[in-house]
């Protein structure tokens, strides 16, 4: 596989007079960059590899075939992502997590939301958690260009979204034939369905073809129908920008008020520094504060940007929550990759008890036939039985839930182990809490009770004992008007450092229950706006 | 059922042509340390088997003659379905020397065993030299042992390219399986 370019002759000097330097080529990183490009000089520094799109199909056999592990489908793994975890929950982070243009949209799913209105005002509303220095109001433009950006099929049938102002870019994706099942036991419970936005195209978009279901939507979609950050990272450099792989930034060098240079390694085993007016630090909510604390210096010997000690601190994922089971029927399930109905009717719902929650009918219950006839010693007419026996009837629910920011679940340094560089690797230290438990409960319980009006037996349960994080890293640079309770202002601009952004999910306060990354884009749109108005 | 050219085309729709690329397996240590380097495309034989490269024909012959052990009897039009999905794999690269190093080894031990070549030997046989040699029970693995290598570069290659393609997924009941780009109509659909 062609991971990176090692045998390409690439330049990866640094970029004379620099306007702006962005770490990280995820989405975050690639928005602001996209939108500076056409007017600055920008230069974008990325861990990991740019990966060959011709490569796609191979990668999806990655994920098809049983040798190779979720990791390998985009090289994660190896000293370069050494983690260790040391919280009460366990986190597999690099299953969690891409390295590379394009970052973790390479694998997402792609569902997005925007979050409600209360998410923002959680404290206020429900009684838990901070609030966050902006409102719904402030980002509610950003999250309508975010959705052009990306590219969203969506309808506004959901009478528990937020107000939007337009409709979005592409029309929804029809509801599956067991969205109908489920349809029937909804009515007959008094819940609503409704559509869900992709950032997966429903119909030709920005010169990406539509969806032709692949069925592999995560981690990799070959069509390019699912949006992802090579999308603005390939704009992005159309506008002028320079955009650096294989270049992990080992440190941020700094005075007492500015980020100077991001010093960089190259795989030839040479540093540089880049120098700019303007860093926005994009690497997502675990390298972010990894980062940081690696720029420690006398000035600012707990991290840079740390004055409020909370960088790696309050880190948060969102829990799962499902229940499955099989019908007596045909369900159709496992033709596409991605869920088309949800129910967010008890998202508002939350309080100081029960955090908010979304509930998504699945598309893609029970077992994939083609990975089912990998392993097993069968083959032949018995194992054409078994494939028939396996697949056929089932059907899921799933859900997210939200957990609270907390000081004992937070991300920082491992004193013990470095990774390929010599760096520190990052050490996960992942508690939920118990509200999360029993916001997983009260999702079950829907679900239990929408399966059971369908008519299905109940096979599996993913409650507070069988649940596990959504792959959402947040809260570890949080935002607050506060220079001593968080790292970074309204705008995403560190307290402690004049010329420094932070486009990340890291920045949330809280997490709602929503899937982050349109709210990630949004906020990076914002910070575009704020990074071009003060250069 | 009847397996076509078509059904091959789009086989190698789903997981493409081999290419250049290096894919194989390289199971994540997930940053605990061990080595998590790329497979050893082509660096040679693991199991210390046998080096001889079968030529094109021979590996068709094989692969085919293996094909209608592990696909399902209800199939039809195999030799022409394995002969369109190898068009694409067998295309020079590093991978597709793979694929015919394990079929040459597996062909070995049929002439070991019983004195002739995979292709000539009864479908009963066929299915008794993959058990023997444990393709059966190993779990597939590009550059393993040579039951891992079978079970890799033989059992689940011809398993992927029936079961991602229309015909396979039909035989299960779902006519747009995971990894074929069967358009997004498939799903809204009832049972027939």
């Amino acid at each position: 596989m062609s991971a990176g370019d090692a045998n390409r002759d690439v330049d990866r000097s640094p970029v004379a007079n620099a306007n702006v330097c962005v770490v990280g080529a995820g989405p975050a990183g690639a928005l602001v960059a996209d939108r500076l490009a056409a007017d600055h000089d920008v230069v974008v520094l990325d861990a990991g590899p740019r990966f060959d799109p011709a490569d796609r199909l191979a990668r999806q056999e990655r994920a098809i075939r049983p040798s190779s592990d979720r990791p390998d489908v985009w090289d994660v793994g190896g000293e370069r992502d050494a983690h260790a975890n040391s919280g009460e929950w366990f986190y597999p982070l690099n299953h969690a997590r891409v390295k590379g243009v394009g970052g973790s949209t390479l694998h997402w799913q792609g569902m997005v939301m925007r979050l409600h209105e209360d998410d923002f005002n959680s404290e206020t509303e429900r009684g838990v958690g901070p609030d966050w220095p902006i409102d719904y109001a402030d980002l509610r433009p950003y999250y309508a260009e975010a959705e052009k950006e990306l590219g969203v099929a969506g309808a506004s049938d959901n009478p528990y979204a937020p107000p939007r102002e337009e409709p979005h870019p592409m029309p929804a994706f029809e509801p599956s034939y067991s969205d109908s099942l489920f349809a029937e036991a909804c009515e007959e419970l008094g819940i609503d369905m409704h559509s869900v936005p992709n950032a997966r195209n429903s119909e030709a978009y920005d010169d990406r073809s539509a969806c032709v279901g692949y069925g592999t939507c995560q981690p990799v979609c070959p069509a390019g129908a699912k949006y992802d950050a090579t999308v603005h990272v390939d704009r992005a450099e159309e506008r002028g920008a320079t955009v650096i792989d294989r270049a992990p930034v080992q440190r941020l060098e700094h005075d007492a008020d500015r980020v100077t240079a991001a010093v960089y390694a190259t795989p030839d085993g040479e540093e540089h520094r880049q120098t700019a007016d303007a860093f926005v630090v994009a690497c997502g909510g675990v390298e972010t504060p990894r980062l940081l604390l690696l720029s420690e210096s006398d000035r600012y010997p707990d991290g840079l940007a740390n004055s409020s000690g909370t960088v790696g601190k309050f880190f948060m994922d969102h829990l799962f929550a499902g229940v499955g089971g099989t019908l007596d029927e045909p369900t159709r399930q496992n033709h596409v990759g991605f869920y088309t109905s949800a129910c967010d009717q008890f998202y508002d719902e939350a309080d100081e008890s029960v955090g908010p929650f979304k509930l998504e009918f699945f598309n893609y219950a029970g077992p994939s036939p083609v990975e089912q006839a990998l392993t097993g010693d069968d083959w032949g007419d018995d194992l054409l039985a078994r494939l028939r026996d396996g697949y056929g009837t089932h059907v899921a629910m799933g859900g997210l839930v939200e957990q609270l920011p907390r000081a004992d679940s937070y991300v920082g340094l491992d004193p013990d182990r470095t990774d390929d560089r010599g760096n520190p690797v990052p050490e996960i230290h992942w508690n939920v809490g118990d509200r999360a438990l029993r916001t997983i409960e009260r999702a079950n319980e829907v679900q239990r009770a929408v399966l059971e009006a369908l008519g299905a037996e109940i096979e599996w349960v993913a409650g507070p004992d069988a649940t596990g994080p959504a792959y959402h890293h947040m809260g570890t640079t949080r935002m607050s008007a506060d220079p001593d309770a968080g790292v970074v202002d309204a705008d995403c601009r560190t307290h402690d450092l004049d010329n420094c952004w932070i486009a990340s999910s890291s920045v949330f306060p809280t997490s709602g229950a929503m899937n982050p990354t349109l709210t990630i884009a949004a906020l990076a749109l914002r910070v575009a706006d704020d990074v071009r108005e003060r250069l | 059922m009847e397996l076509t050219r078509r059904d091959a085309v789009a086989a190698l729709a789903a997981v493409g042509a081999t290419g250049g690329v290096a894919v194989a397996a390289r199971r994540s240590s997930d940053g605990d340390g061990r080595d998590d380097a790329e497979g050893t495309v082509g660096e040679g034989d693991p199991d210390g088997e046998g080096d001889a490269i079968p030529d094109e024909a021979t590996v068709r012959a094989a692969m085919t003659a293996i094909a209608t052990v592990v696909y399902p009897s209800e199939v039809d039009g195999v030799e022409e379905f394995v002969d369109g999905f190898l068009d694409g794999r067998l295309d020079g690269s590093a991978r597709a020397t793979e694929l015919r190093a394990a079929v040459g080894d597996l062909d070995e031990a049929a002439h070991s065993w019983y004195d002739a070549p995979v292709a000539e030997l009864s479908e009963a046989d066929r299915d008794g030299l993959l058990r023997e040699v444990g393709a059966d029970t190993a779990d597939e693995n590009p550059d393993g042992t040579l039951a891992e290598r079978v079970r890799y570069h033989v059992v689940n290659e011809l398993l992927l390219a029936l079961y991602a393609s229309p015909t396979g997924g039909e035989l299960v009941g779902l006519e747009n399986p995971q990894g074929h780009p069967g358009g997004t109509e498939s799903y809204r659909r009832g049972p027939r």
